[in-house]
């Protein structure tokens, strides 16, 4: 029954907005249209083959990345100079920083809400692991000490991550309650301050290891191998980062999908109409404050996730790993790539994490190219690179409109 | 079991006697913080009240302020232990340096930036990542563009500026203007407390008696009906931008005269203080940001002594979501339009 009034919904969505995809028919990149004319012209089953085809070939690609080796599609590896960072270990972070992008993207895409303290959530995350699951920190030992536990007791990984996602949905609704009552331009001052309160408070407590922040904290299991040295090691280690890559890869698809399901149910259009218009969505039914906050919840959670895969891969992490300037690039990331489209999003985060580490030697470089980028990506793109159908709809809507306004004066 | 759970809690240590030993010296140290905290402030609530855009740029306007400050002390060759007469022509000229580079650095971002973007009439949010864009480039223009071509001072780490009045003793033995048993007033503080307000009240009579002004708070009130009154619109926003600039300048001045120094970053945190309190005190409300940067300074210096100086932030914060949950609009609400009085 539902299905049925999903699908209704969305056709009607679709409708609405057929003008201003009649107005873009053309595009301006020569050769595309012909491949749409062609694409169109097979039959349901051919194009259901070539579609599987093709997602199985990138899925294929982005698993052999690490090994890649190939010239010249080897230029795109970080480690080609001797000071260059481990190619498999960049990916690795590319894929957190794209689970970050997945899960703002929520906030900021579908619920249209600034967070600019997404980084406390990461620190959330981040933390829960450390705290938890190492067997050095003083959460542990404090638990361990009270109970008469052995030493050297810690949570398992595996047990970590839902406490981890449990501590996010908390804060998530703890921060949101309060603060989404209020107009949208004191959201971003006030998880702004969220995001700076975490840092401190970690470094200010000894229960959170003050500024020395936490060490030894586990990897997720996995069997014993032996790598190059001739050791034993458990699967996940410092050295072999292709093991951790797929890992976060796996991790990351199911969260596009949960993401893609979200976003085409009841909650997802809830999101969309409170992003377009509050007021009429509230007129309509739609409970504003409850869908914000669902955002923002599971925009948390997400974020708290990629934060444990980070500080597990780390091993070791301090207050300073959660900068606040993080929480500008997890926010140009989204806003780069196309604010709303996951896959606008996903490029933004590959864009913004793999450039810099591929030109490192212009390292000093990078805060005013990436300043320079934002300004201009916002002046003369604003709807993103890859922006969703429906927003750049909305944004031609609102040029539409100004241009109009300066004709009627 | 008692005692773990004694070791786990949360709450820093609150020492009631720092506070109290001193209440008096650590409003006037509060007061004189908050000043500068109010004049950066008036920025935020300038460009709020008129355009409904949160001007995340501002805070590098005060950044290159302060470094407009170091270049005219350079360029005049001003320096610690100079004659009465020409640290007072210096601090002049720094205050119409600080106050002209800062404002131009307001009107650049507001023209290059943000005009387009009113053109294409794009939601807040872009206008928003604009702004935090904006600010990296100016950043970075000081901490590392301007380094390549013209090396030190430019560049990432502090410099400092040197401090022409502290040195000098206007009135009173050690610098001190007041001096009894209660409390010590010390010139500097004087000159930076008074300074900012004298600047505010100054910017209150633009905005609430001259003709332009009322041409702001026209804006502010309604947009459409200001322009059908033949109030040019565009000259409105240019102006919000240089009037909050040159505050933003004699901000840098103070702040410099205080603190001795600059970097290229200087901005960020004062920046948010200042917008803090722009909200605290009901932001679009031009004494509202007084109150509330005022307010800020005081509270923040009560919490330094009251738990540690790194608790300081925090309190800020929490401070300022308390205010919101009471009072969504802060303190004195938000109302450029409609202050008359």
């Amino acid at each position: 029954m539902s299905e049925k009034i999903d699908s209704e919904t969305d056709t009607a969505g679709d409708i609405t907005i057929e003008p201003e995809r009649g107005a873009r028919k053309q595009s301006i990149i020569p050769g595309v249209d012909i491949v749409k004319g062609l694409w169109s012209r097979q039959s349901k089953a051919t194009r259901l083959v070539i579609r599987s085809v093709a997602i199985a070939a990138g899925i294929a690609l982005l698993v052999y990345l690490p090994f890649l080796n190939i010239l010249p599609f080897a230029q795109v590896r970080t480690d080609l100079s001797p000071e260059g960072s481990s190619w498999s270990a960049v990916l690795f972070q590319v894929v957190v920083y794209m689970i970050v992008a997945v899960g703002l993207n929520i906030v900021i895409g579908l619920a249209g809400l600034l967070d600019l303290g997404y980084i406390g959530f990461y620190a959330i995350g981040a933390y829960s692991v450390a705290l938890f699951g190492s067997p050095s920190s003083p959460v542990t030992e404090k638990i361990a000490n009270t109970f008469n536990l052995s030493t050297g007791w810690a949570v398992p990984f595996t047990a970590c991550i839902p406490i981890a996602i449990a501590f996010a949905l908390m804060f998530g609704v703890l921060l949101g309650a309060p603060t989404l009552r209020l107009r949208g331009d004191y959201l971003a001052i006030v998880t702004l301050g969220f995001g700076e309160i975490i840092r401190i408070v970690l470094r200010n407590l000894d229960i959170t290891g003050g500024s020395a922040g936490i060490v030894e904290i586990p990897a997720p299991p996995g069997p014993e191998i032996t790598n190059e040295y001739g050791s034993r090691v458990g699967l996940f280690n410092r050295l072999d980062h292709e093991y951790w890559y797929w890992l976060a890869l796996v991790v990351l698809f199911l969260l596009i999908l949960f993401a893609r399901r979200l976003e085409y149910s009841r909650v997802g259009r809830a999101w969309l109409a409170i992003r377009e218009d509050e007021d009429a969505a509230g007129l309509m039914g739609v409970d504003a404050l409850k869908f914000k906050l669902w955002a923002f919840a599971i925009g948390a959670a997400l974020g708290a996730m990629a934060g444990a895969l980070f500080a597990s891969h780390q091993t070791a992490i301090t207050p300073n790993d959660f900068q606040l300037n993080l929480s500008f690039l997890f926010v140009a990331m989204v806003v780069i790539g196309g604010s709303g489209n996951m896959v606008g999003a996903l490029l933004g985060a590959f864009m913004i994490t793999y450039l810099p580490e591929r030109f490192r030697d212009l390292q000093e470089w990078r805060p005013f190219a990436f300043g320079l980028a934002l300004v201009l990506v916002m002046i003369f793109r604003p709807q993103g690179m890859v922006p969703s159908r429906r927003r750049a709809a909305e944004f031609a809507d609102r040029k539409h409109e100004a241009e109009e306004a300066a004709t009627d004066v | 079991m008692i005692g773990a759970l004694d070791s786990l809690v949360l709450v820093p240590m609150v020492n009631w006697d720092n506070l109290f030993s001193d209440i008096p010296g650590h409003t006037v140290d509060g007061l004189t913080r908050g000043a500068i905290y109010a004049l950066v402030a008036l920025g935020y609530t300038l460009v709020y009240g008129v355009m409904r855009l949160i001007n995340f740029a501002h805070s590098e306007v005060f950044m290159v302020g302060t470094w407009a400050v170091l270049g005219i002390y350079t360029a005049i060759g001003a320096a610690e232990g100079d004659p009465l007469w020409f640290v007072i022509i210096a601090t002049l000229l720094a205050l119409i340096g600080a106050m002209l580079a800062s404002a131009g650095t307001a009107l650049v971002v507001e023209r290059v930036a943000y005009k387009p973007l009113r053109k294409k009439n794009a939601p807040p949010l872009i206008f928003l990542i604009t702004a935090i864009g904006c600010s990296l480039v100016l950043l970075e223009i000081f901490g590392q563009v301007l380094k390549v071509f013209f090396g030190e001072p430019f560049g990432r780490k502090p410099i400092s500026i040197p401090s022409l009045v502290k040195t000098r003793q206007l009135i009173g033995p050690n610098g001190a203007l007041i001096q009894t048993d209660v409390v010590t007033i010390t010139n500097m503080q004087v000159i930076v407390f008074f300074g900012a307000v004298v600047m505010m009240f100054a910017l209150d009579f633009f905005v609430n008696r001259s003709r332009l002004g009322r041409g702001v708070r026209a804006v502010a009130q309604d947009p459409e009906t200001a322009a059908l009154m033949g109030v040019n619109q565009d000259r409105i926003f240019m102006l919000v931008f240089i009037l909050g600039g040159a505050m933003a300048g004699v901000a840098a001045l103070l702040y410099t005269m205080q603190f001795d120094g600059t970097k290229f970053d200087v901005g960020f945190i004062i920046g948010v203080k200042a917008f803090t309190a722009a909200v605290l005190g009901g932001i679009g409300n031009l004494r509202g940001a007084l109150l509330g940067g005022l307010l800020l300074g005081v509270v923040e210096v009560y919490a330094s002594t009251l738990f540690d100086s790194s608790w300081a932030d925090v309190t800020a914060f929490i401070l300022l979501v308390l205010v919101l949950m009471v009072r969504p609009t802060g303190i004195l609400g938000e109302s450029l339009g409609k202050a008359r009085a």
